[in-house]
Parts: structure tokens; sequence; C-alpha cells
């Protein structure tokens, strides 16, 4: 296994995780637009949603309902996930070529990120 | 407006702010964030947040073109990720703090910043040079091919690029841009890393860094799904069209004119931002 090889490997993966991401987001979307079209809309203010849309067990438990705005979320949590798989990737991928350096330098990253989404439950 | 017409509008926007950032390189968040708070008067923290997340859509869908040039530097773009991600962290804790009418201000100047980058022009920067003492033991040089031949570099001043970085990070996780611009200026210019490597592990860069604000920019709110639907999906479709025709397309009279309308944005962004209209 070399760099390139796995590299090659990581990019379609992440292809198609953004791919699915995007149709999920698309299903949402359709179920949003087909009930709520009409709504008037005002983005003006910042008014931070309801926890269901801001933390990952909610997310989940809304996107499981099939609610529509939940739905979007998931796809969106996805999304979020692919640049993490790319580093957990990585770092695999460095380990079997028993490169410890940037086995520790990936898990670094990895641990940087956990913090950020641990934010998020 | 109603949800369905705003849906419309915004897909579209985004999808000419993908296309255009595609092909000049800035990418999408610079156009997004001031089209939806200007045009639209969308709040500024649900921009950046949408906007935020259309950037990771097109760093990993762009991820497998990329890696098939066989430039980019897996190494040197996890290591700088250390820098990035933290930067990014500290940029989510402050946009968090910061009110809307500073965010709006911090974000002309970086645009003005963006229409000189874009006017100017980026060109490669010197010949490759040897690696000093740090990145050799970081094990940084690589090689890339030139003309069917393999051609190798060296890297210098990784605590100058290092810290470049981190500034990078914060402007991404401040304003939910890719900040692509700045990382290259970070390598190419101050690691001394050959310009072809340097965008192509900034576009490596860009997703990962963004996703270290995600999590915090979802916990806040910022990410609202109304908002961040039609700007990810418009952003990620006008990138894919526009990386395919990016070999036909007349890139120096697009750069010019991009500059010129980020720079009457940025303007517009300013003003609003001291008058309190944004």
């Amino acid at each position: 296994m070399n760099d390139r090889r796995l590299e090659n490997i990581i990019g379609r993966l992440l292809q198609t995780g953004v791919l699915l991401a995007a149709a999920i987001v698309i299903a949402g979307g359709a179920f949003y637009l087909i009930q709520h079209h009409s709504d008037r809309t005002d983005y003006r203010a910042f008014v931070p949603g309801s926890q269901d849309l801001r933390t990952l067990p909610g997310i989940v438990r809304s996107a499981a309902h099939f609610h529509s705005e939940g739905l979007i979320q998931f796809g969106l949590l996805l999304l979020i996930a692919t640049p993490v798989a790319r580093v957990a990737m990585a770092m695999v991928g460095f380990a079997l070529e028993r490169d410890r350096l940037y086995t520790v330098v990936s898990l670094i990253v990895l641990l940087i990120l956990a913090f950020s989404l641990v934010r998020a439950t | 407006m109603t949800a369905w017409d705003f849906t419309a509008v915004v897909w579209i926007l985004s999808f000419v702010a993908g296309f255009l950032g595609a092909l000049t390189g800035l990418g999408g968040g610079v156009i997004v964030v001031p089209a939806l708070t200007l045009a639209l008067g969308v709040n500024i923290k649900y921009a950046i947040g949408a906007s935020l997340v259309s950037v990771i859509a097109t760093s990993s869908g762009a991820a497998a073109a990329y890696v098939r040039e066989g430039f980019s530097n897996i190494r040197i773009g996890m290591f700088l990720e250390i820098a990035t991600t933290l930067g990014a962290i500290l940029g989510a804790f402050l946009a968090g703090r910061i009110g809307t009418h500073a965010l709006a201000i911090i974000f002309g100047l970086v645009l003005i910043q963006a229409a000189y980058q874009s006017f100017k022009g980026t060109q490669g920067g010197d010949l490759p040079v040897d690696s000093d003492a740090l990145a050799r033991r970081l094990r940084f040089g690589g090689a890339y091919p030139v003309d069917g031949n393999s051609q190798e570099y060296g890297v210098r001043n990784v605590p100058a690029g290092f810290g470049l970085m981190f500034g990078a990070g914060a402007l991404s996780g401040l304003l939910g841009i890719g900040s692509g611009a700045v990382k290259v200026i970070a390598m190419d210019r101050a690691m001394h890393i050959p310009f072809k490597v340097s965008t192509t592990t900034s576009n490596f860069m860009i997703g990962v860094t963004a996703a270290a604000s995600a999590g915090i920019y979802l916990s806040r709110g910022f990410i609202d799904p109304r908002v961040a639907m039609p700007v990810m999906l418009g952003v990620l479709g006008g990138a894919l069209l526009g990386a395919k025709v990016l070999v036909h397309a007349p890139v120096r009279t697009l750069r010019a004119v991009f500059a010129i309308v980020i720079l009457a944005l940025a303007i517009e962004m300013i003003v609003n931002g001291i008058t309190g209209r944004v």
C-alpha cells in the first residue's frame, strides 16, 4: 500500500459520501417544500433553533421520524463526517505503512475534530 | 417571500457562486455569504453556517479528481491540519461571541483582500528548494509530475507556515469560508512548496478545517436546514460544473470581473455593517 493508492481509495469513498449526503438532503428538502412551500420566510433575526436540530441525538431522532428538517440536518451531518472519515482512513493507512510519526499526527487531528463534534452532543 | 421562492432563489444564487468559485479558485463562500445577507436579508450567522457546509461539500466532492492528478502531499496536509483545525475551533468560538455588525465588517475586509488577489492573479513561486532540517525530520519532501518526468521538491520555514495555517483556520471558523487563498500563500510563499502541490494540498485541507468548526456551528444553531439545504446543493452543483468547463474558460477575464464584483460586495458589507443594516 503506497500513499498514492491509499489516497485514491479515500478520494472515491469521499465522493460516495458526498453524493449520499446530497441525496438525503434532496429527499428532506422535497418533504420540506411539499409541507411548507407557502410558509412566509424571514431569517433577519438570529434565533437558535430547537435542540432537535442542534445536537447529534436530536438530529438522529428527528430524522428517524422522517421530519423534513431533521432529514436535511442528518444529510448535512453525514457531509460533515466525510472529512473526519478522510483523516481516520489516512491514519489507518499510515499505521499499515508502520509510519509512527504520521499515525500520531493523524490521531491528533482526529482528537481535535472529536472535541468540536462532542460540543454538539 | 414564501419558502418555495426563497429556496429557488437561494439555490440559483448558490449555483452561480459555486460555479464562479470553482473557475476562479476562490471558492463559493466569498460570494454566497454577501449574496445571502445583502440581497435576501438573511442573518449573517445563518449565512456563514450554510456556507461552511457547502465548503465541506466542494472539498470532499473534488477529492477524487485532485488525487488522480498526483500533486497533493498528504503528509504536509495532515501535519498542517493540526494548525488549521485548532485555528478553526478558536474562530468558531469567536463567531459566537462577536456581534453581527462586526462580523459583516470583518467579512468585508477579507473580501477586499480576496479581490486584490483575484485581480493580481496567482502565479507559481520560485524553483524547487532543498528541505531544511525540520522539514527533513518531518519527511515533507516529495515529487510531482512535470512533462512526464518526476520533479523533486523540498520544504522550508515550517514554523512560519504553521503559524499562517493557524490564521487561515481561524478565518475559516470565524467567517464560514474555506480560506484556501491564505492556505496557498502559507505553503507556496512561506514554505516554498511548488504552486500546484500547494493548491491541491490546500483543497485536501479545506474540508477537514471546516469540519472542525462545524460541530460548534451546529450546536450554536448557525446551521439552519432551511437555509443550508439550497446553499449546499447549489454550491456543490455549480462547483462540479465549474470543474468540468475549467479547461476552456477565459480565466483571466473572469478573474478581473470577479475581482470587481467582490470589491463591490466588500464595500457594501462594510457600509451595511457600520450603519447596522446587516
